[in-house]
């Protein structure tokens, strides 16, 4: 929902990104208010990931220049858990397997810091399961892959079922969804998709990284930005992404190209 | 050599229903002298703080005994059948044994001696005759029955002296023990400990062995255990804050068709050195193993896992599998892992494998971009590590250590 007088959540200004002196990011300005939807595309290799990862603080990237501002404060100066705390959500592409680690406790654990943050009262172990409960109706996931070691032995679907669990509970400010639709058959990207719009609200933002526009035939995003060497190359509405469909990468590649000629 | 044959002029006399076993070893020692890095099974070993043991004086009577641990976890559930080990004392002069626990008699105590190989394995082991060279008190007990309630024996240690201590247990054919043996170090103590068990025909032991030391103690204890046929024995193992430790389980299968699980954590800090040296010999058919060994190594220590096995041509059909995975948490540690195996016999399935990593990024990441802190994500994956050989300790294991305050001393 675009409403321009709401509240400047996400400005990404000239981002460049390396990992392992490779610039990956070369470039890249976005601006994100409460309330809207974002969906980011792009062919591989294209940095749409690594935008992903630099937002939430991944050691593996370093920040050469330009800055990111997270609802007035400065992204780039916070630790990883201080980004997550704030309300910066990350649903991973590759959720980790962590075998020895509760996956109820775990989330009962990510739950309360968050709620630190916001103020509310820690939830003890009964209460945690209550709110659970109601959440894991949400992505219609089986409970019993809270017994289980984090994402262990989850099939793909699941994982991106457990993801999407993790941002009901700890209800971020803005959600960055990476390839949340990759690996995901019809029924379960009907599912992640309807959990998403659930979570959605005037007050928060979302960044969708996808390939394909069948994930934004279930989520309407507000804009398109096609990504291309580090880059946002363009923004367009929802029929951005349709004319990506039908006409490619190297369409939009060329039009710019041809644009930047003249 | 010269440190053992002054260690040993200092001995008391041999005397009393060891005295033949002392005498041998002292004997046997005097000849070893001191290991030294060329014999393989000494490598590795830190032999000045080997030195600095026999420089102790042998526990006197008039010291305190020292657990170091809270008071309140030493007092066993009334379920439990606890035997405090004192290197001087009779240490069942304050226990009464229920009902399928007897003590052997000198004259049973002495057959046993003399029927085993034990004046063999005193000439070919180190840590045998330097325990058996000092032990005065030996518990020798005979178990049987199936529903006995678990054993619980706890080796305490004396600040600034030297402590032998000895047990030998013979299960009797189909009982069912659960054993828990806890040994203590404190500040510069050091502690010899031998336990020779026997697993009768068709008999089950879950064996938990909790070594925790202090400061600059020191430990080597060897756990010689034969098995019978139809016979199931299950050793779990943590070792934690010893200047140097060397654990030595030492397993064989008189004649086949046994289970053995062997599952060993070590977890080091400071100037540690850790070591696990297991022995598992098949001698007969169809025998199985189930061993893996994890060690997580910080700071500047140094852990070390020495794994043995014996498939000789009898042992057709067995089936071991050996797994070393190792947590290298800081570039100061050190790690050496060497499985060994000797395999003659043809049709036989025996698997190994080691692995040295420090914790995996992506997961620290992944649990950072929950609002985990590093400290606390760190804690929470390394306890995921252990718990993998925790869970095979029984629930009465848990009063003797808190894993996250362990895990919390580790950087």
């Amino acid at each position: 929902m675009i409403r321009p007088d709401s509240n400047l959540i996400l400005e990404i200004s000239n981002l460049h990104a390396s990992v392992e002196d490779q610039p990956i990011l070369r470039g890249v300005n976005l601006k994100v208010r409460a309330g809207e939807i974002h969906a980011v595309m792009g062919r591989n290799g294209s940095g749409k990931s690594t935008l992903s990862k630099v937002i939430a603080g991944h050691p593996a990237y370093t920040v050469t220049s330009g800055s990111v501002s997270f609802q007035g404060k400065d992204l780039l100066a916070m630790e990883p858990e201080e980004r997550a705390r704030t309300g910066v959500f990350l649903g991973f592409q590759y959720p980790v397997e962590i075998p020895g680690v509760s996956n109820l406790e775990f989330l009962r654990v990510a739950t309360n810091i968050r709620r630190q943050q916001t103020g509310e009262e820690e939830l003890d172990t009964f209460e945690f399961e209550d709110l659970v409960q109601t959440r894991l109706q949400m992505v219609q996931m089986n409970p019993n892959f809270l017994e289980r070691s984090v994402n262990e032995g989850f099939s793909g679907g699941e994982k991106k079922r457990n993801e999407i669990l993790q941002m009901a509970l700890l209800e971020p400010i803005i959600a960055i969804l990476d390839e949340t639709d990759s690996g995901l058959d019809i029924d379960a990207l009907r599912v992640v998709a309807s959990g998403v719009n659930q979570l959605s609200k005037p007050s928060t933002a979302t960044l969708l990284i996808t390939h394909y526009q069948r994930l934004l035939n279930e989520i309407i995003p507000d804009y398109v930005h096609v990504m291309s060497s580090g880059k946002i190359l363009r923004t367009g509405g929802k029929e951005l992404a349709i004319e990506l469909e039908q006409s490619g990468y190297d369409w939009i590649e060329q039009t710019v190209t041809s644009k930047e000629g003249h | 050599m010269a440190a053992c044959r002054q260690w040993v002029e200092y001995l008391p006399p041999p005397d009393g229903v060891l005295e033949k076993c002392q005498r041998i070893s002292r004997q046997a020692l005097m000849n070893f002298g001191l290991p030294t890095h060329e014999l393989e099974a000494w490598r590795l070993t830190d032999l000045n703080r080997l030195k600095e043991i026999l420089n102790l004086p042998i526990s006197a009577k008039d010291n305190e005994l020292k657990i170091k641990t809270n008071e309140s976890f030493v007092k066993a559930p009334n379920n439990i059948v606890q035997i405090i080990i004192d290197p001087l004392k009779n240490p069942l002069e304050s226990t009464n044994l229920p009902t399928g626990f007897k003590v052997l008699s000198s004259k049973e105590l002495q057959e046993k001696l003399d029927q085993s190989k034990l004046y063999d394995s005193i000439n070919e082991n180190w840590t045998i005759a330097l325990n058996h060279a000092s032990t005065e008190q030996i518990l020798a007990l005979k178990i049987e029955g199936k529903e006995l309630p678990p054993l619980e024996l706890v080796i305490p240690s004396q600040a600034g002296f030297f402590s032998p201590t000895r047990v030998i247990l013979l299960l009797e054919k189909n009982t069912k023990l659960d054993l828990l043996q806890v040994v203590s170090g404190s500040e510069n103590s050091a502690q010899s400990h031998l336990i020779d068990i026997e697993v009768g025909q068709d008999a089950e032991l879950q064996h938990n062995f909790i070594a925790l030391g202090g400061g600059q103690a020191s430990l080597l204890a060897q756990i010689a255990v034969n098995q019978m046929n139809g016979s199931n024995y299950s050793f779990a193992a943590l070792q934690h804050g010893w200047a140097l430790s060397r654990l030595e389980p030492r397993i064989n299968q008189l004649n086949g068709k046994a289970k053995t699980k062997l599952k060993g954590l070590q977890i080091s800090n400071g100037k540690q050195q850790l070591a696990t040296h297991s022995s598992v010999q098949f001698n007969g058919p169809e025998g199985q193993l189930e061993q893996l060994q994890k060690t997580a190594a910080s700071e500047s220590s140094h852990c070390i896992f020495n794994g043995e096995i014996n498939v000789p041509q009898i042992a057709q059909k067995t089936n071991a599998a050996q797994l070393s995975r190792n947590l290298l948490l800081s570039n100061r540690a050190r790690i050496d892992t060497k499985p060994e195996l000797e395999i003659v016999a043809d049709d036989v399935r025996c698997t190994h494998g080691a692995t040295i990593s420090n914790l995996q990024e992506e997961e620290l990441f992944y649990l950072q971009s929950r609002g985990i802190k590093a400290e606390t994500a760190t804690s929470l994956l390394l306890k995921a590590y252990c718990q993998e050989i925790l869970n095979n300790f029984h629930v009465d294991a848990s009063r003797w250590f808190d894993i996250n305050n362990l895990l919390a001393r580790i950087k």
